[in-house]
């Protein structure tokens, strides 16, 4: 062994060990860790990387299912779409870099996610990204949104991938610490699916892609705690992205896999060629031995320690069949990257790093990841939060003022300055671009396609973590509907505040027994995830929010529903019960100044029933448009449907048995607006009867613009120019 | 058609280029590496695709324009045959002396995804025969740096010899400095060389080649240069 660094008490805490943490290594290796030692560990065992705050409460979560290849564990889900073709996907956060440094954080958030899909052997077809920033007004708003925005295109538009969909949110609890949710979806053949378990003693590990530099050192302990006025100095722990390198590993890679080079493959993401190294060893039942040496540097002198360490991007390590090792590397020459042969497997079972002659470190690779911690941590659930009575809540002003607010308000506005800096139509897939309900994306030269969207509703998470985590997959789930398409399976990243604190902890648990228990019910298995805790700043928690990230499947892509008007004269149909639920809406925030009450609660049952019942009308033709509602309700969506038709609706007197405000805006749950042709209304109506779906015609489109009984009209060219108006005039400073 | 599309590091629209070039004209173009010195025997058509050739580093273009495989495109496009660049591929041709200019960041410093109208203004080329002079088409844009722009004297000429093939327009073939979303000169978005043999553009003419996926505005381009081969061969 080396001689070691003095292992002090403060250089056990710098790297993120706790006392008791650190006793666990010494029992565990029986002796004081070398300092290449205890970086190992401090990567291995950070939350980032070991789950451990989450791991017991994560297995509860519904992961199997018919079409269920492979659920989480490996480096991304995947799920059989038939015809011989598979999906694979998943969605991680990159939120702390991010904040530090908008625009390559969130650049490498993106490469990160991406290189977890074809490390699999799928290549890219489409990119979402879910994204939480702090209040408008915020001194820091502005500058994160430019330059998450920038890194998110400047990564997928080179990269070559299309940004299809996803979704941007505002306020104040995410001042200190936004997130960066991104999301990659892949398409492979169902028999050439590349996993990380090696196999084989004394097969070269071979190390691919760029070289290694001192960037991202300690990236994954950066994630895994909590910020404070000095984060900005964590800025060197960023690393730095270069998608025309991905691109190069992204074709590489693929070549190589289809001439069947490959045993086994791992990406060097969190905690680099230590996590990769140890993973594909441990996974599978083998030992490792690196020789760093031989590892592609980008600057000299670097130590054991840096190395095992660094998060520089795009690599990838890799054990290959030794009799193709010299066509392996004859194609990433080709291609203008690193090949070198860094190690081998070996039949010990010990992990174990060279380096100048030196052992560094030798650890039992399978305790590394398997004894990391695990923690129960104490949690109190929140105290639940009283429904407020509709007829309680005084309107203020016209439905028709409110809805010309509703629309210009940061969250509900149109998002289009932020998807049109991503290539949304690259590779000539894309049936339905960025801004409905959820993104269509052919599969190869169809019929097939894939529907894709990315849910939550963080103020509902906060007022009932249960009822929040139930809504998240629910509306996820209604969104890939309203095309049309058949829910097959989603990916989570749960990003919450410091799980140490009890409350903080009572949200994760609550939210995920919520995921689990809308995913058993409507049988969306989790096949891929990701957490992010700690996303707090000197004490203050952001919004709980668990990114759901849905995909569904349509047979045949021409069938799939927009949610714009199609013509005059079409009956508008709702489906779903509205009681006028006004707790946690957008109504009550932004018109009423107030955010409170409890979230509207979610049917699962009727969730199904009416979804199942809408698809149905999608298939067979009958729906002429259709969209989910959500935030702000029935007529914030009637507004979306005309404003993408640029056709109005003449709408019907609301019933008076809801207060004409909670009718309009209400948020109650399990409710789309169809509309199909006049003539053929009544008998929908009698279907629905028939399927027990609560169902009734509220209007007929046509004209330009939206008139309701008793309330000006609102043409909606005017609405679209509020709608489109504030994030532009925001970002140009004038808003 | 036989068609040949270049493939450089970091090109990332080769794929689309080269279904597009099947679905209109009925043959698969062979795809051709850089690093090659010579174009395959009876390529009657060039096609440089649009992408982030060697990741836009240095200058966009600056060093695909070097690569091996532009020389031969030269001689090509020297004897009278037919180059399209696109995108990437228009910025590649300007770097390599085949087109005069040179494409600047949009005006707003922004990336710009988005259907655009394009005025044609002339339909008597192999690139614009499937047109009709005036005709305004809707095609996607995909860009960060289309913002056209040459010397007052070689904008002069390429507007008296009537070389400017596309531009930015209203849809209803307006010149309106509104609908010239990257502030190009004279709101140009495709320009041909003294012969008229080699164009390029910056938007996307074949990501709009199928109604279910948008609309099939592209496809006249690819039809009218489909025709010319035909009746050529």
């Amino acid at each position: 062994m080396n001689a070691a660094a003095k292992i002090t008490p403060a250089l056990v805490a710098e790297h993120g060990l706790k006392p008791d943490e650190y006793q666990r290594l010494l029992d565990l290796i029986g002796r004081e860790p070398s300092l290449t030692e205890l970086g190992i560990f401090s990567a291995m065992w950070n939350e980032h990387c070991s789950y451990k705050s989450s791991k017991v409460h994560l297995r509860g979560l519904p992961t199997k299912g018919p079409h269920v290849i492979q659920g989480p564990g490996e480096n991304a889900g995947v799920i059989d779409i038939g015809d011989g073709l598979a999906c694979v996907f998943k969605m991680e956060s990159h939120n702390h870099p991010s904040y530090i440094e908008p625009y390559q954080g969130a650049a490498t958030g993106v490469g990160g996610i991406l290189r977890d899909v074809f490390t699999m052997g799928a290549r890219p077809i489409a990119c979402l990204n879910a994204l939480s920033f702090g209040a408008p007004e915020h001194a820091k708003t502005r500058h994160l949104v430019s330059g998450v925005v920038a890194g998110i295109g400047g990564y997928g538009n080179s990269f070559g991938v299309p940004t299809v969909g996803g979704s941007v949110r505002f306020h104040n609890r995410y001042d200190g610490n936004i997130l960066v949710n991104a999301m990659a979806v892949g398409l492979a053949r169902k028999d050439k699916i590349f996993y990380a378990a090696a196999s084989g003693v004394g097969m070269p590990i071979v190390y691919l892609g760029s070289k290694t530099g001192r960037d991202g050192i300690h990236g994954a302990s950066m994630a895994s705690a909590e910020f404070d006025d000095d984060s900005a100095e964590k800025r060197p722990t960023v690393q730095v992205g270069d998608p025309f390198s991905e691109k190069l590993l992204l074709e590489a890679c693929l070549e190589i896999m289809e001439k069947g080079c490959v045993i086994a493959i791992q990406d060097m993401g969190a905690a680099g060629l230590t996590s990769s190294a140890t993973e594909m060893g441990a996974k599978g039942d083998l030992g490792v031995t690196l020789d760093l040496d031989k590892v592609p540097c980008r600057e000299e002198g670097m130590t054991a320690y840096e190395m095992m360490l660094s998060e520089s991007q795009e690599r990838m390590l890799m054990v290959l069949k030794p009799d193709k090792e010299k066509e392996a590397e004859a194609i990433f020459r080709k291609w203008g990257l690193d090949f070198a042969v860094v190690g081998e497997t070996t039949p010990t079972k010990r992990f174990i790093v060279r380096h100048k002659g030196q052992v560094m470190a030798d650890l039992p690779i399978k305790e590394l990841g398997d004894s990391a911690p695990e923690y129960k941590r104490a949690f109190v659930t929140a105290e639940k939060l009283p429904v407020i009575d509709a007829g309680a809540v005084e309107a203020r002003g016209s439905i028709a003022d409110a809805l010309e607010r509703m629309i210009a308000t940061p969250d509900l506005c149109s998002k289009r300055w932020v998807w049109e800096q991503y290539d949304h139509i690259i590779g000539g897939n894309t049936v339905q671009r960025p801004g409905g309900d959820a993104a269509v994306v052919r599969v190869e030269d169809g019929p097939k396609a894939l529907a894709l969207t990315t849910d939550v509703t963080p103020r509902y998470c906060e007022a009932s973590p249960f009822e929040g985590g139930k809504q998240a997959v629910a509306e996820c789930w209604r969104n890939l509907t309203a095309v049309g398409a058949t829910p097959l399976a989603i990916t989570d990243n749960l990003n919450f505040g410091n799980p140490e604190r009890p409350e903080i902890m009572g949200q994760f648990v609550g939210c995920v027994r919520g995921i689990s228990e809308a995913c058993k019910a409507l049988d969306f298995p989790v096949v891929s995830g990701n957490v992010s805790l700690y996303n707090e700043t000197n004490g203050k928690a952001i919004l709980p929010t668990p990114s759901i990230g849905g995909v569904g499947l349509l047979e045949d892509f021409t069938k799939s529903a927009t949610l714009a008007f199609k013509r005059d004269g079409d009956a508008i149909l709702l489906v779903g019960e509205t009681a006028g639920w006004l707790g946690q809406s957008i109504y009550l925030r932004e018109i009423c100044a107030r955010e409170e009450g409890a979230p509207p609660p979610v049917d699962l049952i009727e969730e199904r029933e009416n979804g199942d019942f809408v698809r149905g009308l999608i298939l067979d033709g009958t729906a002429s448009a259709v969209h989910d509602l959500s935030d702000g309700g029935l007529l914030v969506a009637l507004a979306e449907m005309a404003m993408a038709s640029g056709i109005g609706a003449t709408l019907d007197v609301p019933p008076d048995d809801i207060p004409a405000h909670a009718y309009w805006f209400g948020e109650d749950q399990a409710r789309y607006i169809v509309t199909v042709p006049a003539k053929k209304a009544d008998a929908v109506l009698a279907r629905a009867r028939d399927a027990s779906v609560l169902a009734s015609r509220i209007g007929v489109t046509g004209g330009k613009a939206l008139a309701l009984h008793g309330e000006r009209a609102l043409s909606v060219a005017s609405l679209s120019d509020k709608s489109e108006g504030w994030l532009p005039a925001y970002m140009a400073g004038e808003a | 058609m036989k068609a040949a599309v270049l493939v450089f590091p970091g090109i990332n629209r080769e794929r689309d280029m080269a279904r597009t070039l099947k679905l209109v004209s009925g043959a698969a173009p062979n795809m051709v590496w850089h690093a090659e010195h010579d174009l395959p025997a009876g390529t009657d058509l060039v096609v440089v695709p649009g992408g982030f050739s060697y990741g836009d580093y240095l200058r966009c273009g600056a060093i695909a324009a070097r690569s091996p495989i532009m020389d031969a495109v030269r001689a090509f496009a020297g004897k009278g045959g037919l180059v399209l660049g696109v995108c990437n591929g228009f910025q590649i041709l300007c770097e390599s002396g085949l087109l005069p200019g040179v494409l600047m960041r949009n005006e707003n410093l922004r990336f710009i995804c988005r259907d655009v109208y394009l005025k044609v203004e002339r339909s008597n080329s192999p690139f614009t025969r499937g047109y009709n002079a005036g005709q305004v088409i809707r095609v996607p844009v995909a860009h960060g740096e289309g913002n056209y722009i040459a010397d007052g004297e070689t904008i002069a000429r390429l507007e008296g010899e009537g070389r400017v093939m596309f531009r930015y327009s209203s849809p209803d073939g307006m010149i309106d400095p509104n609908w010239n979303h990257n502030g190009a000169i004279n709101a140009i978005a495709g320009i041909v060389n003294e012969k008229g043999n080699v164009l390029g553009m910056m938007p996307h003419p074949e990501n709009h080649v199928e109604e279910a996926i948008g609309r099939t505005d592209g496809r006249g381009l690819f039809a009218g240069l489909t025709d010319t081969l035909q009746k050529v061969a």
